[in-house]
């Protein structure tokens, strides 16, 4: 799977800073520390940019390269952060027979967002989801929770009317 | 050593208990193919192609074949193994068709044809296209830097990632994402010119294929020779004398210092020199640097800064110790800083008419080409440096004739140096070289033969350290090579635990025998041959038979310094000769 690189600036607080090393702190000299460094990280900052992964690679002495093959590799962490609305788009198969395919691009082009990143402002998420077990209503969508059922294209504008 | 029995092919062999299939096979002469394998340093059992078939003992029967990866599966006494079956066979060629199916297969052209282990693997197997060809990834080649990856051709085999990371202790490349999106890359997929890379080239030599190389220059060096208007000259490091012999089929540690030469004047350069005379120059500059260091108390341990990739290293991991750096330039930059100032004065010449080139066994000194503070005379010291496999293709593109060559010397003025000098090339050199000179200006009189073997500071190892009484003083010393080992150094010294007034580090492991510009030799090769110690046996051998062998003795070196410098770290040889560091971080 190939992540998108992060496009949204960074506005880390000096609480959060604090925080994080206190997690690195937490697990120093522990063997095998990274995950759970990179997951409470993410429970942090809603994400792992650049400028993370920077303060735990000078904090554990592991080098940058390798905590970014660990982050890219993994799905569970994102380099971008969900963004105020954050739209999901179920990509499992009923939905995607029905079109799903169509209803993701639509919203991509509408917001100009790729799949799998957020817009620069930070307000707008993408994500292709998988099954969401509402396999009756495909094709699926939810955004911050709210879910939309049997969807067709031309929806999407309608739906994204309601998130501005 | 424990010995088990094991059946390699129907044939019964003792082989040392904890052996590989891969090194029993290779004990019983045995080939089994590789490709991810590099010993010591990549053993991960990934590209499958060293697949073998082996049944164990089960109690008192033996048990059921099946398939194992050679190179990480460990002999049990009574194991049957055989490495050549139709079964084996047929996997093998799979696995490389599925290598090739998304393989930029650009084989005429490549810079590593017939140099390439996936080629000939290929060739062995009879495989010529894939049945697989399907979905392929395109990558940008990133060319930034004087390390240049070409991702289309990379087969992710790791030996780069593993040399980068353990052995030279950096880790700038790694895999990013998963599955068929994985590439060999930098952090946020960065370019290798924006990390701390130190352009040590370790990961090219690595390499199998040709998703490694380096920025090739020689371009720029023929058309230099083809402008009339240049005065276009040639300095070669003492190790490239011990290792072009490769790049025309002779073993490794063959000497070829006369047929180089002789290539490189047919090659039509107006002169062509040996950088032994500035590796004594730098002797000179930086044992007297020394010796003031200690006798007025500057800043050590005085660190050498002949290494470029190792005065990056310590620029990027060590910014709080670059005050320890010696500021001599490396004999490069000074033999270019020399030809442009002394020389081009002497001659009548415009500095800027001349072109500087240097033949050397390293990728960084590409990037020492550009940095700050190296134009003695207004205009950059060194024009082009290009390495040891560099030289080699000029020499095979300009269709002489290497091997049948009749020795030839090097030109004056710059044809006299020391065998102190020739031995910078390995790790360990510029230690002993520096010591037969401060031993004689701090005893006060010459050294007699048997005292100028410092024997403890040479060797492979990866850290030395010695301890000579010279006089009334105590010097303690030590010697690091490959980044990785001269990081372990750096932390005693500042912990405390090692108390030494001078250190030698060079970052590739070896020395620049060993260097990232050196001839590439198949893992096969570095299986069982110790490149570093072969190589640098040129280089001691040279010493053993050299009347010269001290670098104060040079007198080519004699007459700069009368002629020009006046004495050693005076003004002027300050301006001209040593240079600044830059505290980069991470």
């Amino acid at each position: 799977m190939k992540k998108k690189l992060t496009t949204v600036e960074f506005h880390g607080t000096p609480e959060q800073e604090a925080a994080l090393r206190a997690v690195i702190k937490k697990h120093a000299g522990e063997k095998g520390a990274m995950m759970p460094i990179l997951q409470e990280a993410q429970g942090i900052y809603g994400y792992l940019p650049i400028e993370v992964q920077r303060i735990i690679s000078l904090e554990t002495g592991v080098s940058m390269e390798e905590i970014f093959g660990i982050a890219s590799f993994y799905s569970q962490f994102k380099l971008n952060p969900d963004g105020k609305y954050a739209i999901a788009v179920c990509l499992g198969t009923a939905c995607y027979v029905k079109g799903s395919g169509e209803v993701i691009e639509e919203i991509s082009k509408q917001l100009n967002v790729p799949v799998g990143s957020t817009s620069s402002d930070g307000k707008y998420s993408v994500e292709a989801t998988r099954c969401l077990g509402a396999c009756g209503l495909a094709p699926v969508m939810t955004v911050n929770g709210e879910v939309y059922g049997s969807l067709k294209k031309s929806d999407v504008a309608t739906i994204l009317a309601k998130y501005v | 050593m424990d010995m088990i029995n094991v059946k390699i092919n129907g044939k019964t062999y003792s082989v040392a208990k904890g052996s590989t299939v891969l090194e029993a096979a290779k004990a019983a002469k045995i080939d089994i193919p590789t490709l991810c394998y590099l010993k010591d340093i990549n053993e991960i059992g990934a590209c499958r192609l060293c697949l073998v078939e082996v049944a164990e003992m089960r109690g008192p029967a033996l048990g059921p074949w099946r398939m194992v990866t050679a190179c990480v599966y460990p002999c049990t006494e009574g194991m049957e193994i055989k490495t050549s079956t139709p079964k084996i066979t047929a996997s093998r060629k799979m696995n490389l068709e599925l290598l090739l199916s998304n393989h930029d297969k650009k084989c005429l052209s490549c810079v590593r044809s017939t140099n390439c282990e996936l080629q000939t693997l290929c060739r062995e197997y009879g495989v010529e296209f894939s049945r697989f060809d399907g979905a392929t990834q395109e990558y940008a080649i990133d060319d930034h830097s004087p390390i240049i990856r070409d991702n289309n051709k990379c087969v992710l085999c790791r030996r780069c990632v593993a040399t980068c990371a353990k052995v030279q202790g950096i880790g700038v490349i790694g895999a990013n994402n998963r599955g068929f999106d994985t590439y060999i890359g930098s952090t946020f997929g960065i370019n290798l010119a924006d990390t701390s890379c130190i352009n040590c080239g370790q990961c090219i030599v690595a390499c199998p294929v040709g998703a490694l190389y380096e920025r090739d220059d020689t371009d720029k060096v023929f058309a230099a020779i083809a402008d009339p208007s240049k005065h276009v000259v040639i300095c070669t490091a003492p190790s490239v004398r011990a290792q072009i012999g490769e790049c025309f089929g002779y073993e490794p540690g063959t000497d070829c210092e006369g047929k180089m030469v002789a290539a490189l004047k047919a090659l039509g350069f107006d002169g062509v020199y040996d950088m032994n005379l500035t590796a004594d120059l730098t002797i000179v500059e930086e044992a007297t640097e020394l010796i003031g260091r200690i006798q007025n108390k500057g800043v050590l341990p005085m660190i050498t800064s002949c290494s470029p990739g190792w005065i990056k290293f310590c620029e990027h991991y060590f910014p709080e110790m670059t005050e320890n750096l010696s500021t001599c330039k490396s004999p490069q930059q000074m033999f270019g800083a020399v030809v442009k100032t002394y020389y081009a004065q002497k001659m009548g010449w415009d500095p800027k008419d001349i072109f500087f080139v240097s033949a050397i066994p390293c990728t960084a000194k590409k990037f020492e080409v550009g940095r700050p503070d190296q134009s003695a005379a207004g205009v950059p010291d060194v024009d082009v440096a290009i390495t040891t496999r560099e030289v080699g293709r000029m020499i095979q593109k300009a269709g002489i004739d290497f091997k049948n060559l009749e020795d030839e010397k090097f030109d004056d003025p710059f044809d006299i140096g020391s065998s102190a000098g020739a031995i910078f090339g390995a790790t360990g050199g510029v230690m002993e070289a520096a010591l037969r000179y401060a031993a004689e200006i701090i005893l006060g009189r010459k050294l007699e033969k048997k005292e100028l073997d410092f024997v403890e500071v040479r060797g492979t190892e990866g850290i030395k350290t010695a301890s000579y009484k010279l006089g009334d003083l105590t010097v303690n010393v030590a010697v690091a090579s490959s980044t990785g080992k001269a990081k372990e150094l750096l932390n005693m010294v500042k912990e405390g635990k090692l108390d030494v007034q001078f250190i030698e580090i060079m970052a590739c492991p070896g020395g620049c025998v060993n260097g990232g510009g050196q001839p590439i030799q198949p893992a096969k090769v570095r299986m069982d041959k110790d490149l570093r110690a072969i190589r640098a046996g040129v280089l001691y051998n040279d010493d053993a038979n050299e009347t010269l062998r001290k670098s104060q003795d040079n007198l080519a070196v004699q007459v700069l310094y009368k002629e020009f410098f006046g004495e050693p770290n005076s003004h002027k040889a300050h301006e001209v000769l040593h240079t600044k560091y830059i505290k980069r971080g991470l």
